[in-house]
């Protein structure tokens, strides 16, 4: 089958939807590739690296005839009508809030994917392009603030005075919120982030965060996005917010919760309440704004001289990462969807991941699929963070051990106290002997146990004394006998401490 | 000549060689010792083998004694060519094997020495017998046991044999009725010392030690071999205790607490009792499960990707497992390693206990590729390093790198302790294929999503990433 990239039809659209890394990867699945011409030039990809990594190019035309179109934003109706019948079409769709778009692509005898609609369960995570392109913004949004904030992020003492650090707050701690925190503690700053999911507290410590908790119980999410919350919460949460942005210089919020108006965490009041100069990134602006006067695509400084960010296009503004992660999202899916690595798309239903970005095929609208179960949610109620395995799941039992050692100590005091000579002495030397052997094996370093194991085979030789003495007995079956011993544990004693001695020769430290 | 001077000076001597003895343990507890450690040993070996030969020439003129004399030298002299022979050709690879057989000569020999002190018990007072005939029994009983245990554990390591575990019905009742019939045995021997018992007592030990090894599964053979070490240690206590000399009870309580508390530390890296690793596998107390993990779904990545990243990496750690042994990856690993020190990358090898067939098994075959041992560390002291490393590279493990261990208390090798691969920020796992390890539970760390997969095998795919790197600018 034939796979055509089209260059991006929106005047703004920087992005494209393969990169030459992700077309080599497509021809390996056995896809013939055209590259509409000039398709990768607001992402730095040119022509010749395109053609370079295995695909044709090719005019708007050519590419838009063939089977598969793969694409980044929805097509428009002009475009849907250039689609090959029985064509496929790859793109972010968004059909939940574009019934009408939905019914546009069913009303054609195409195939429709919405590379936005994957499930969000761990198998498919490979081709989220939401989570892709959240990471992308969450790290521009610091960018973007860094930009417009007129001091350092990090903290510096300097000739000229100290400088404190910026205080960075993260509201929402999911892909984009993670990223935004990543990368402003990278810059030094000290960052503090919210999140209703109690267990994200390890993740964003991870990366350098701190978690403030809202202390109110929390329903458990399905769909692995972070519910609306209760009354309570949001009063909680609220005050949380109005404290922090009293002493925060950036806020970043990252509350989106698909297919709903965006919740707003700051309201006009924050916003006045923080100090002028301080900046405030949105990235759900194009969803209605977590922060109260945002403007969607715009930059708006309010009178307490407070700028806030609204920009929607921040993936655009990194177009040369946001179509690789794109690109390779695409990949992913055309693997799942080309099981024999022939080149041949076959859609499979019974594959939940499939149903589900499939919006239309053949003139049959199949938005919405069937509800997936997110696996990433756990089934029981995980309001605490999970906790780790116990390190011991042995029951001990104290007194075996002691049983053990009363018995062992019992054993020898009466062998000791009542065999005849020589066998108490034998005894007492054995037991010593034990002991330093534990003792000293305790201490035996752990890369020498392998030599400390063919040296004690050698030691253990030491019955050759026996033998050797037994080789003297006026009686021939036991010199045999004794002499095979001899012959058998010699080996075990020249062996052992050769070997020893070779393996020890190989240990040797390093020259720096 | 008056010889009576020559008993006590040996004596003497054999004492000195026990404590050169310890000094050689002690001293293989640091790297910078260990040399010396195996002086002391051989010094010690030397002067208990002179002080014989001293006791042996006492004997002369008696024609016993020249026998005797010529019979050690000519036995000494086959033993040692075949032991330096074998000790300069064998594969480091290959050591666990010729443990396992070395054990077995011991054993051998505490059993032709039990055999012997049956046969020519010498001059025992009347009210000693009971206890010599007691102790051939045990020392032939261990001596056997230890003998053909570590004949199974040979053939099973150099794959002459599968290795399995193979299960009898109601096996560890059979292992019980030749314990008990031991028991009993010996006081029927104390009471009637007859020849017919003794054979009987050998066969059944000799049966026990076949039936012992042969149904304890490959993985644990690191466990089977640190025990056998052991029992070869205590059979030659026994010969000690039989043959009345202090020397080799000191020797052999050595060994065996040696092998002892080696078996102890691998028992304690599965978070296992020793108990349960004699008695039975992973294989039974947990079959495998299959589609544990449906959700997961593994990403394929390629030598060039994963040579991107390492040369990138601020840090990588390397844990290997006995895949690496099998693949013979070590030489490439170790190259790897050089040149990704060169280029300033920070390499360090993470080596859980029970990887590999033998207790530091990793760390020698490392060492023979010349990896600086002071890079490559155990598990307690590097475990906590993972959240700050770069790339990690799994080669050739498993089980003990499996998350489930530590987070979920279902897993049935929840609570042994693993090496926390998983919390770098990428983890890199070389496999020949999706099969399951040795405990046969399902690994979730190939589908967490810093995981990547690297199949093949793990010598060829080491060498890929070598080529790869060579192109990757410095």
């Amino acid at each position: 089958m034939r796979i055509g990239i089209v260059a991006e039809s929106a005047a703004e659209e920087t992005r494209v939807a393969g990169t030459p890394a992700t077309v080599a990867q497509i021809v390996k699945l056995g896809y013939d590739v055209v590259v509409e011409a000039g398709a990768g030039a607001g992402a730095s990809f040119p022509d010749a690296a395109f053609a370079a990594a295995g695909a044709t190019l090719g005019s708007r035309d050519e590419a838009w005839a063939a089977d598969v179109v793969l694409k980044l934003a929805a097509p428009t109706q002009e475009e849907i009508d250039r689609l090959a019948e029985g064509a496929t079409v790859i793109a972010m769709l968004a059909p939940a809030l574009n019934p009408e778009l939905v019914d546009a692509l069913a009303a054609r005898p195409i195939t429709a994917i919405a590379l936005d609609a994957v499930p969000r369960i761990s198998r498919a995570q490979s081709m989220d392009v939401l989570s892709s392109t959240a990471n992308i913004a969450g790290y521009r949004a610091v960018v973007e603030a860094a930009n417009e904030f007129g001091r350092f992020f990090t903290g510096q003492v300097t000739a000229a005075g100290k400088v404190p650090p910026a205080k960075v707050l993260v509201a929402g701690a999911g892909v984009a919120g993670l990223a935004a925190i990543g990368a402003a503690s990278s810059l030094g700053a000290i960052v503090r982030a919210t999140d209703p999911r109690p267990e994200v507290a390890d993740q964003v410590k991870s990366i350098g965060g701190e978690y403030l908790p809202v202390e109110v119980a929390v329903e458990q999410s399905t769909d692995g996005y972070a519910k609306a919350t209760s009354e309570a919460y949001d009063r909680r949460a609220a005050e949380l917010y109005s404290e922090q942005a009293r002493d925060v210089d950036i806020i970043i919020t990252t509350a989106n919760i698909p297919g709903r108006k965006a919740p707003v965490l700051i309201t006009a009041a924050d916003v006045a309440a923080m100090k002028p100069g301080s900046v405030i990134v949105d990235l759900a602006a194009g969803n209605g704004g977590n922060v109260e006067g945002t403007v969607p695509g715009e930059r708006v400084v309010t009178e307490g001289g407070v700028v806030i960010l609204g920009y929607t296009d921040l993936a655009r503004r990194l177009p040369t990462q946001a179509s690789q992660l794109y690109g390779q999202n695409l990949v992913n899916l055309l693997k799942l969807v080309t099981p024999a690595k022939d080149g041949q798309l076959v859609l499979d239903f019974d594959d939940v991941v499939q149903r589900a970005v499939t919006v239309a095929r053949g003139g049959e609208k199949l938005w919405p699929p069937p509800a997936v179960q997110v696996s990433a949610a756990p089934a029981a109620p995980a309001v605490e963070a999970p906790q780790p395995a116990a390190p011991a799941t042995k029951p001990s039992r104290p007194w075996l051990r002691v049983a053990f050692w009363s018995l062992t100590g019992l054993v020898l005091l009466a062998g000791i106290a009542f065999a005849p000579a020589p066998l108490p002495q034998h005894l007492t030397v054995f037991a010593i002997a034990v002991a330093l052997g534990f003792l000293v094996i305790g201490a035996v370093h752990h890369a020498l146990h392998t030599p400390l194991m063919s040296v004690t085979n050698a030691i253990s030789g030491v019955v050759v004394v026996g033998a050797l003495i037994q080789l003297a007995v006026p009686d021939w079956t036991v010199k045999v006998l004794a002499f095979a011993a001899v012959l058998l544990v010699s080996i075990n004693i020249f062996g052992g401490f050769a070997v020893t001695r070779r393996m020890l020769a190989m240990f040797r430290k390093a020259e720096r | 000549m008056d010889t009576s001077w020559i008993g006590p000076v040996a004596t003497g001597a054999f004492i000195v060689a026990a404590l050169a003895f310890v000094l050689s343990l002690a001293g293989l507890s640091r790297h910078e010792t260990a040399r010396a450690g195996v002086a002391y040993g051989i010094a010690g070996m030397t002067l208990a083998i002179a002080a014989t030969f001293a006791l042996l020439v006492g004997g002369l003129p008696a024609t016993d004694a020249v026998i005797g004399i010529v019979a050690a030298v000519i036995a000494l002299a086959i033993g040692a060519a075949i032991g330096l022979w074998r000790a300069a050709r064998v594969q480091m690879t290959g050591m666990p094997q010729f443990i396992a057989l070395m054990h077995s000569f011991v054993g051998l020999a505490a059993v032709l020495i039990g055999w012997n002190g049956y046969l020519h018990p010498g001059a025992i007072p009347a009210q000693l017998e009971g206890i010599h005939h007691a102790e051939v029994f045990i020392g032939v009983f261990i001596g056997a046991v230890t003998f053909t245990g570590s004949i199974i554990a040979y053939l099973k390591l150099s794959e002459r044999m599968k290795s399995a575990p193979l299960v009898l019905p109601g096996r560890n009742w059979l292992n019980l009725a030749a314990l008990v019939a031991f028991v009993g045995f010996t006081v029927w021997f104390v009471i009637d010392p007859q020849l017919w018992l003794l054979i009987v007592v050998t066969i059944i030990a000799l049966a026990l030690g076949l039936h012992l090894v042969a149904s304890i599964g490959g993985g644990d053979m690191p466990v089977v071999i640190s025990m056998l070490n052991s029992y070869s240690g205590w059979a030659a206590a026994a010969s000690g205790f039989l043959l009345s000399n202090d020397l080799l009870i000191i020797a052999g309580a050595l060994v065996g607490a040696s092998g002892a508390y080696l078996s102890y530390i691998m028992c304690r890296a599965m978070n296992r009792s020793f108990i349960s690793v004699i008695l039975g596998g992973f294989g039974i107390a947990a079959p495998a499960k299959k589609g544990e993990d449906e959700q997961g779904e593994i990403q394929e990545t390629s030598a060039a990707e994963v040579a991107a990243s390492l040369a990138d990496a601020k840090s990588v750690i390397i844990t290997p497992g006995y895949g690496m042994a099998v693949a013979q990856a070590q030489y490439p690993v170790a190259e790897l390693t050089r040149v990704l020190r060169e280029r300033g990358v920070e390499v360090r090898f993470g080596i859980h206990p029970v990887a590999g067939r033998l207790p530091g098994h990793m760390n020698v075959l490392l060492a023979e590729a010349k990896v600086p041992y002071d890079v490559v560390l155990e598990m307690d002291e590097i475990n906590d390093d993972f959240a700050a490393t770069s790339v990690v590279l799994v080669i050739g493990a498993n089980d003990t790198v499996n998350p489930a261990a530590a987070e979920e208390p279902s897993s049935p090798i929840a609570g042994m302790p693993v090496l926390h691969v998983w919390e770098a920020e990428e983890v890199i796992v070389f496999k020949r294929s999706m099969a399951s390890g040795y405990a046969g539970v399902a690994n979730p760390l190939f589908t967490r999503p810093n995981s990547r997969m690297l199949f093949g095998d793990a010598k060829d795919r080491v060498e890929d990433i070598l080529r790869e790197l060579a192109s990757v600018r410095a």
